[in-house]
This record gives structure tokens, C-alpha cells and sequence, in this order.
């Protein structure tokens, strides 16, 4: 093959680009049918912001750790000045905004925090000296890194966004090692906090929500109708589903943002479990890659964020489709690849950018013996 | 907090191989998870999750079902089903009530009144539920309001079918009409169709007693409509099976006309085949239109009906209770001649009789009188004297072996069925035992009797016939086989001939005579007080209120009788204005178009036909409701009070 083709573009990740423009196909097959199977207005632009942000992609992939090393923090300051913006923008203009309009596009920056709070996160447990990771000194950095996203974007307010910022950070917090029983105690500080949080730390709306979730029979006309809709949506597909272009729960405007966060009830009425499990299928080589671009990795910046990126994306994963099959409240997180949205599919093709250039540039194992 | 232990690189990487490994584990799990929701959603509750899929896309609606049709004894409708245009609101989807409400009144050239109800109506109910705008509107009117559908949200034009009731206000208290249901009925039966516009259901008289069989069963369309409504293509349609019709014993030319030869009068009247005992008619006049209510009523409609002293919402036929008057007469003699009275016995007449210390008038100082002349001339004395030789149980026994005082098995909401004294009655009712007065007053159809004009004409059929008929009104072709009463041929003959002698040369009511060569009519006046006489007698020179009401009942032919009849005028001030209409309506019975040459004339003096007088009506009462409410509102002054009601002047006098 190498004979035929030049060597930077048979150097591509090309099994990794075939899964990609395979899911984002899908994605693009899902969104032809929801607007009654029309190009416009999303299914076009989907495929071309795919490409657009795959070209960026790789793009990244030429770039090695030094660079994502190096800008780890400025980005993260960028991103936390960016989302200060944002809040006085909405306080000036009255009213919750959450994107910037930056003229040639629309950022949502708490989208961009995502990824910055990995490298973040990861550049500091890098610099941590191993003797320190047991120590104080590993745990508060940590929490002033996540208090200034974490808050800002809570202000917004966006529950869903806060909770993968943050356990982004504390899965990279987990993998650099920090005690076991900091997590194990975490857990059940949160299972005590949850309730005291819910009453009075969520908005109306979003306790709302919550108490939707768990009983979403009880206003089923209400703040339950989406949860009740996209269940019916997928259940109503069966094994097989009712055949592409074939849905009525959404062609008929019953489910609710059948093209952004419902997309998944959207492609499981008309592609029925089968479609459900190829996307799961999808995903899981997705990580798959992602965990073994992590393994393979030699230097623990690249570790780190490996896996933070992977887990991050895995967040919008679990997060969405908890949410579609009535396992978690609405929260508003798109799904990877299929869901409709520029800011969303800009953050998950920096991450995995970032991943192929990790891929690219395993590094060398930098010090051994301390 | 380090513990201790010194942690190299090495060890980090070996916790992060193994934490790393531990997420990936976990995320596989969760995946696990989602799938195996994924595939319980969508294959254990699949059926479920398809029901209510479909459901969402599927909407039903109701088709009324189109009502069995009445007809009469002859297949003519009495009450059928018109095709037609409606326009109803659904409230819970019309967002600018006011604004709507006033375009479609532009549209539709609603009048004011009903501007005002369709207002209340909304006021009142914010529900699915739809209000009905109009009804009976032509295609042009429909379809600027279709036209127009997108600007007027909750708004709903439809095809449907309205109740019909050609012959309009002259079956109205038997027939009853139609309506929407009411939230009760909705309350007891839940039923979706009772709720769908265009529906209704028999809200009174024939309509409401035979509403399951005419209701029928109503079709289902099926439409596939989006979240918000908007209907996106019809999936089927099953039309509705029409309710069954209903045949009548009725005549419904024979109704129509009595209805208006009743004129301006308030009355009823009751023609029976006396040998079948079926109802060929039963008037009760002044009446309401059928199709007003059906529609609606509006306002002023139905405040005019309950204002009206005629009392047009009662049915005087079935619910009208009059003492009988001399209308009894000739149900005594055949009492008298059962109990051994010879009928060539004479009594002499002289202007009343003494009985205790009072004295009991006649109208007439009559002379000698035998059973014949007595009936002829209705001499009171006669009667007075018998019933105080026999005494008037075997007269009550015979009064109730002819139909009186009896309720009769009619499909008929209600039946107001009189009195037929005696003295077990009495001492039951009024703990007093019997006296020669009450005999004397009872034996010519006055104090405690009651009756209603159906009875007085079962009475007429079965002294006519000489059968216990009993009244019916459902035709049917099997042969109806009746019992005999228990009179002699003998005594009927008499009768019949003492009741033809009434309308001959020397009887009560000469000009009953029928115009017909060859068909004489038997018959007998009543006249029944409303007051006591120290006011004077209810002639035509006191109010109205305070008229004597004018009683008849009849048979013809009088040789071979088929014929049977009671005419009951509501102070007619006597006899005289009940049996020129006995006399018209007998006559149609024979020869219509006969019939019809006396009614022509007598209807141009009333000022048109029973519609034009009601529109008539309707614009006086409406002009003097206006006026009342320019006075009350101050914007006009009163000039003098008793324009307004001159109800207030007349003495209030007792019966």
C-alpha cells in the first residue's frame, strides 16, 4: 500500500477515521429522517461540520505532547475568562446566555471546558512530584482547578455540563493515583449531599426535572413528556424498528428535540434495538481505542489525558442514553456523532484529536526510575 | 497523609494500568446496562410502548350517529334528519376567545343575543368540550369560515346532520326535542360520544323515551395528526349506523292541522280511532318549536315560551287537568241505565234544585226533561236528581270503566290523570264521608272531578266503540284485538243518540254540525268553571284568566262510528269555542280539502299561519324587553307603568 500512497496520508489512523465517518454516517442517516427526510436543515450540515472538525482532527494528530503540554493551562484560563464573558454578557443582555458569538461561530464555552479541564488536570498531576500524590498538596489544586469552571457553569445554569466537567477532573484525579478511600469516601459523601444539594442547590426547573425522572408517568403532559416520549419512541421500534423514515414519534413532533439530545429515540424508533446495539457497538470500539491509545501511552501527561479524554466522552455516552431510556433526568447532553450541534461535536473531535496525536506520539518512557 | 510509602513513577504507572483497567470495566458495565434497558424498553414492553406510539399518532373521532327517523301512521316524517353545516368552538384551544368569537360573528352575521350566549357559554366552561357557534349554516357561510381556519384557532367547522321537525311547534309536547348533552348525563355515562359536536339526545317527550332505540351507533374517523393537532392524512372511516325509525299511530297532517285550527287559542285536542285506540292526533297548543330547542333556544326565545300565560311549555294534553263539565253527561246515563233508570223517565227542570240548604243552578229552566233532552239541552236538574237516587258510586264506577281518572301505558315522560271521586275517596282523601252535594256537584264533571282531555277522549272512544280501547301511540300491523266494555248495545244506542242530538235541531251545539252529506258527528259541550260564581259567570266579558274553559268531545259517524275525539279550550268562556273546532277537525277526517276552505279564512283573521304569528310574537315580546331595560337602564323615562305590565291592575280573585 505504502507503494501506491504517500506516506503522511498512509500514516493516517485510518481504522480510527473509517469508525468515525461510520457513526457520524449513522448520525447523518437519523437526521435525514427527522426533518422528513431532507438534507436541511440538519442532516447536511452535520456531515459537513464532520468533516470540517475531521480535518481539524488531524490536524491535531501532527501535534506532539509538548504542544498540548504547553497549553494546557493557557487554554484553561482562556476557557475560564471565556465563561466569565458569557456570564456578564447574559447579566448585561438580562437573561441565561451560554454561547459567545465569536462572528464566524457560536462557542459554547463550557463545551470547550470539557476538554481543558483535562489537560489541566492532567498537566498538574503530571508536575506533581510522585512523593506528593498521597499528600494534600495533590487534592487542593485539583479543587481550585474545578471551582472556577464548575461554578461559572452552574450560574448558567447547566447541571449536565457541570457534572462532566467535574468528573472529567476527578477521573484523572483517580487514575494519578490519589487514595482509593478519597473516592470510596467521596461516594458516600455524595449520597448524603445529594438530597441537601437537591433542595437547595437546584433550581426549580432542574428539581423539577429530577423528580420527573424518577416518576415520569405522574405529568406525563408536563416536564415528564420528554422522558415519556422518547420511551415511547424506542419501545414502540421493537427489535428491528418501523423502517427508516418511518417513525412517527418524531416525524409527528411528539418527541421533543428528536435532532439534538433525543437523537437516540429518534434513530431507536425507526432502527429499533438492532440500531441501538450498532451505536453501542460503535462507542465501545471507540473507547476501546481510546483506553488502548491511553495503555500504549509512555509519558503520564499522555496517560492522563487519554483517559480523561476517553471518559469524557464516555460521559456524553452514559449521560445521553441514561437520560433517552428514562435512567437519569434530562439534563441536556447531546449524543456523540449522531446529535445535531456544532459546539458539541467540535469538543468531542478535539478529544479525539488529541487522542490520535497521543496515538501518534506514544513518547518515550521518560523516567523510569523516578 | 502519605503514609509513608514512598510512591516512585513506576508505582504511579502500575496504579494508573490498574485504576485505567477499573474504568474500563466500569464503562463496560454501564454499557451493559444500557443495552440491556435498550432491549427491555423495546422488546418486553414493546407492545405497550406500540399502543401508546399509536395512540399518540392515532386520533379518533366520533361521528354522530344520524337519529332514527319518526314517522306517522303513514310514513310521513314527523321528525327526520337535515344535512348541514356547523361551526363550534373548543374553548381549550381557542387562545383569543373574544377576538374569535367576534370575527366569526362577522362572518356568520350572528345577531347580538347569540353573540351573548356563546359568550356565557365559554365563560362558563374552559374544557375540551365544544360549544356550538352555529348550526344549519349553508355552504357559503361554512366555507368563509373554513377559508379563514388558520387565523381562528380552536375554531371547527363541520358536515354533520341536524334534527328535523317538519311540522315545527304542532308536535312539540309529544314529540319532545333534542339537545346536547348535559354535564350530568356526561357524568353518568362517560361516554366520548356524548361530548363530540353535532351529538344529542332526546331531551323530552317521544325523543327522550325512545332515545336508545333512536340514538344509534356513531362511526369513527380515524385521522393521523402531529403533536399540536394539526391533522396530517385520514387513516379510515367507519360510518355510523342511523338510529332505527320509529312508526307513529299519529296523522301527521291531521296534527298540523289541528295544531292550527287551534289558532290563538290555548287548547288541546285528542282524535282516537275508538276501535284500536289509536292516537291520530294529540295537539296541545300553543306549543314550542321543536327545532328551536334542538338548535339552541336562544334568550328571548325561551323567555318568551316561559312568559307567555298560554303556558306553551306544558303539554295541556297529557298534563292539562280541567274538570270535565257536562262533558260527563253521557258516561252518567249509561251509569243511570245500568242501575235500572228508565230512560223515558221524566224530570221536571225548574231552573235548579235545593239540595240542603243550597240551591244548585241549571243554566236553564228546561221543564220536563227525560234522558234524551237531558243530554240534548244538558239540563243540569236531571242529573242532579238521579245522582241522589242512585248515588254516585256506580257513576265513578263507570266513569273509571270509560278511561277516566286512569293512567294509561303511553311512552310519555309524564301523565297528570285527574280525579274520579267517591266515597271511599272521600274519606280517604278528605276523612269526611260523602254527601249529597258532592254527588250533585260531581255527576255534572265539576268539583273534586278531573280529568285530562286524553281521558275524555278514551271516554268518547269507548262509549263510541263500545271497546275498552286503550290509547296507544306506536303503530303496529297486527290486528289489535280490544275487550267489550261492560254496557249494553242497548244503552250505548241511546247514548249515541242522545250525543247526536246535541249537534242536531235541538241540542247544545247546533252549528257542530259536520258539513258533509251523510255523516252526522255525536258529540257533547262541557263547560267547566275557573271561578267560584259570586265573580259572575266566565264569559266573554271578564279577563281571560277568569274564562270559563270550553270542553267537547265527539264521535263520528254516528251510525257506524270510527271516530273519537276531545277538544279542550283554556277559557274559552264556554262550550261555544271548543266544538267549532271539534266540528273542522272531524270534518278534515272525512275531507280535507273541505276542511282546509274553513280553515283558510279563520287563519288570515288570526294574522297568518302559526310561524308567522310566532315571529310575531317574538318581535313584540323582543321590542318590550328592550323597552323594560331602556326604562330599568334610565335611558328612557316611563310615561305610564301599566305599559309595561298590566298584570298588576287586574284584582286577584281566587277559585
Amino acid at each position: 500500500m505504502s507503494d501506491f500512497v504517500p506516506a503522511p496520508i498512509a500514516q493516517l489512523p485510518w481504522k480510527t477515521i473509517l469508525l468515525l465517518l461510520i457513526m457520524a454516517s449513522f448520525g447523518f442517516v437519523v437526521l435525514y429522517s427527522a426533518a422528513g427526510g431532507s438534507l436541511t436543515p440538519w442532516a447536511g450540515l452535520h456531515m459537513v461540520r464532520f468533516f470540517m472538525f475531521l480535518a481539524m482532527a488531524i490536524v491535531f494528530s501532527r501535534l506532539n505532547e509538548n504542544f498540548w503540554k504547553a497549553i494546557a493551562f493557557p487554554v484553561y484560563i482562556a476557557v475560564v475568562v471565556m465563561l466569565l464573558g458569557v456570564e456578564l454578557i447574559g447579566a448585561v443582555g438580562g437573561g441565561s446566555q451560554r454561547w459567545l458569538n465569536l462572528g464566524f461561530i457560536r462557542i459554547q464555552p463550557s463545551e470547550l471546558m470539557k476538554v481543558a479541564i483535562i489537560l489541566a488536570v492532567a498537566r498538574f498531576y503530571d508536575l506533581l512530584p510522585p512523593s506528593q500524590i498521597r499528600s494534600w498538596s495533590a487534592i487542593w489544586p485539583l479543587l481550585v482547578l474545578l471551582a472556577f469552571p464548575c461554578g461559572l457553569i452552574i450560574l448558567q445554569p447547566d447541571l449536565g455540563t457541570t457534572i462532566t466537567v467535574a468528573a472529567g477532573a476527578l477521573t484523572i484525579a483517580f487514575l494519578a493515583g490519589l487514595p482509593m478511600r478519597l473516592f470510596v469516601g467521596g461516594a458516600v459523601a455524595l449520597a448524603v449531599l445529594t438530597p441537601i444539594a437537591f433542595f437547595f442547590g437546584l433550581e426549580e426547573y432542574q428539581q423539577r426535572r429530577v423528580t420527573t425522572f424518577l416518576n415520569p408517568e405522574n405529568d406525563p403532559l408536563g416536564a415528564g413528556y420528554h422522558i415519556t416520549q422518547s420511551k415511547i419512541a424506542i419501545g414502540s421500534g421493537g427489535v428491528f424498528g418501523k423502517g427508516f423514515l418511518n417513525g412517527t414519534q418524531s416525524h409527528l413532533d411528539y418527541l421533543p428535540e428528536g435532532h439534538t439530545d433525543f437523537v437516540f429515540a429518534t434513530m431507536a424508533e425507526e432502527w429499533g434495538l438492532l440500531g441501538g446495539v450498532v451505536v453501542l457497538f460503535g462507542f465501545f470500539l471507540l473507547f476501546r481505542w481510546g483506553l488502548g491509545v491511553a495503555m500504549k501511552a509512555k509519558t503520564r501527561f499522555s496517560q492522563l489525558v487519554a483517559v480523561g479524554l476517553t471518559a469524557t466522552i464516555f460521559f456524553y455516552v452514559a449521560i445521553n442514553l441514561m437520560m433517552v431510556m428514562g435512567l437519569a433526568p434530562v439534563v441536556g447532553i447531546p449524543l456523540p456523532f449522531l446529535s445535531h450541534g456544532g459546539s458539541s461535536m467540535m469538543t468531542i473531535m478535539i478529544c479525539v484529536g488529541i487522542l490520535m496525536s497521543i496515538d501518534r506520539h506514544p513518547g518515550r518512557q521518560s523516567s523510569a526510575f523516578g | 497523609m502519605n503514609g509513608g510509602k514512598v510512591i516512585s513513577s513506576a508505582v504511579q504507572s502500575l496504579t494508573f494500568t490498574r485504576r485505567a483497567t477499573i474504568i474500563g470495566g466500569l464503562q463496560v458495565g454501564i454499557g451493559l446496562l444500557l443495552a440491556g434497558r435498550m432491549a427491555y424498553i423495546s422488546v418486553a414492553e414493546n407492545e405497550r410502548y406500540q399502543l401508546l406510539s399509536e395512540s399518540n399518532r392515532v386520533n379518533l373521532t366520533l361521528i354522530p350517529p344520524r337519529r332514527g327517523w319518526l314517522v306517522d301512521r303513514n310514513g310521513k316524517p314527523i321528525a327526520n334528519n337535515r344535512s348541514d353545516f356547523r361551526v363550534d368552538i373548543i374553548p381549550d384551544r381557542t387562545p383569543n376567545k373574544e377576538q374569535t368569537v367576534a370575527t366569526l360573528a362577522k362572518l356568520l352575521s350572528l345577531d347580538a343575543e347569540e353573540v351573548e350566549r356563546i359568550n356565557n357559554e365559554l365563560k362558563q366552561t374552559n374544557s375540551f368540550q365544544p360549544i356550538q357557534v352555529a348550526s344549519g349554516l349553508d355552504w357559503e357561510k361554512y366555507a368563509a369560515v373554513s377559508v379563514r381556519l388558520p387565523d381562528l384557532p380552536g375554531v371547527s367547522p363541520r358536515q354533520g346532520f341536524s334534527r328535523f321537525y317538519p311540522t315545527g311547534a304542532a308536535v312539540g309536547h309529544l314529540v319532545g326535542y333534542v339537545g346536547i348533552a348535559s354535564a350530568e348525563d356526561y357524568k353518568e355515562n362517560p361516554n366520548p360520544i356524548l361530548i363530540t359536536p353535532g351529538y344529542k339526545i332526546g331531551k323530552d317527550g317521544l325523543e327522550k323515551h325512545f332515545e336508545d332505540r333512536l340514538q344509534g351507533e356513531p362511526g369513527a374517523k380515524r385521522v393521523e395528526v402531529t403533536a399540536r393537532g394539526k391533522i396530517i392524512r385520514e387513516l379510515d372511516t367507519q360510518s355510523d349506523v342511523p338510529g332505527k325509525p320509529l312508526k307513529l299511530t299519529l296523522d301527521a297532517e291531521l296534527q298540523e292541522y289541528a295544531a292550527r285550527r287551534l289558532g290563538p287559542e290555548s287548547g288541546s285536542v285528542v282524535v282516537m280511532d275508538c276501535h284500536t285506540g289509536e292516537i291520530l292526533t294529540m295537539t296541545s297548543m300553543p306549543s314550542f318549536d321543536p327545532n328551536s330547542f334542538s338548535d339552541g333556544i336562544g334568550v328571548t326565545e325561551y323567555g318568551m315560551l316561559r312568559d307567555d300565560d298560554h303556558v306553551p311549555l306544558r303539554d295541556k294534553s297529557l298534563r292539562g287537568l280541567y274538570p270535565p263539565g257536562s262533558t260527563v253527561k253521557p258516561m252518567d246515563t249509561l251509569a243511570l241505565m245500568r242501575a235500572g233508570i228508565d230512560p223515558e223517565e221524566t224530570v221536571s227542570c225548574p231552573g235548579g234544585l235545593r239540595v240542603g240548604n243550597r240551591f244548585f243552578n241549571c243554566h236553564s229552566t228546561h221543564g220536563s226533561v227525560n234522558m234524551n233532552r237531558a243530554v240534548a239541552q244538558s239540563c243540569d236538574t236531571y242529573f242532579y236528581k238521579m245522582a241522589l237516587r242512585i248515588g254516585y258510586d256506580p257513576i265513578a264506577k263507570a266513569a273509571r270503566e270509560l278511561g277516566m281518572g286512569e293512567k294509561y301505558d303511553l311512552p310519555v315522560p309524564s301523565q297528570s290523570y285527574g280525579t274520579v271521586p267517591d266515597s271511599d275517596w272521600m274519606e280517604r282523601k278528605h276523612k269526611r264521608p260523602w254527601a249529597n252535594f258532592d254527588s250533585v256537584n260531581s255527576v255534572i264533571g265539576q268539583g273534586y272531578v278531573l280529568s285530562n282531555p286524553l281521558q275524555l277522549a278514551v271516554m268518547a272512544s269507548r262509549m263510541a266503540s263500545g271497546k275498552k280501547v286503550q290509547p296507544r301511540l306506536l303503530f303496529t300491523n297486527k290486528k289489535i284485538e280490544v275487550p267489550a266494555i261492560n254496557f249494553s248495545q242497548e244503552h250505548l244506542m241511546h247514548a249515541h243518540q242522545a250525543m247526536a242530538d246535541v249537534v242536531s235541531g235541538r241540542g247544545t251545539a247546533r252549528r257542530a254540525s259536520l258539513p258533509l252529506d251523510g255523516i252526522r258527528m255525536g258529540g257533547k259541550t262541557g263547560t267547566a268553571q275557573v271561578v267560584g260564581l259570586n265573580v259572575g259567570r266566565g264569559g266573554r266579558d271578564v279577563p281571560w284568566k277568569f274564562r270559563d274553559h270550553g270542553l267537547f268531545i265527539a264521535f263520528a259517524p254516528v251510525d257506524n262510528p270510527r271516530y273519537a275525539m276531545s277538544v279542550v279550550i283554556e277559557h274559552g268562556a264556554g262550550s261555544s269555542s271548543a266544538y267549532p273546532v271539534a266540528r273542522d277537525v272531524m270534518t278534515f277526517m272525512f275531507d280535507r280539502e273541505k276542511a282546509m276552505e274553513q280553515l283558510e279564512p279563520l287563519e288570515k283573521s288570526w294574522g297568518g299561519n302559526i310561524a308567522e304569528r310566532t315571529a310575531k310574537k317574538m318581535t313584540a315580546y323582543r321590542a318590550q324587553k328592550e323597552l323594560e331595560k331602556a326604562i330599568a337602564e334610565g335611558r328612557i323615562q316611563s310615561t305610564s307603568d301599566d305599559d309595561i305590565s298590566d298584570q298588576n291592575t287586574e284584582p286577584q280573585v281566587g277559585q
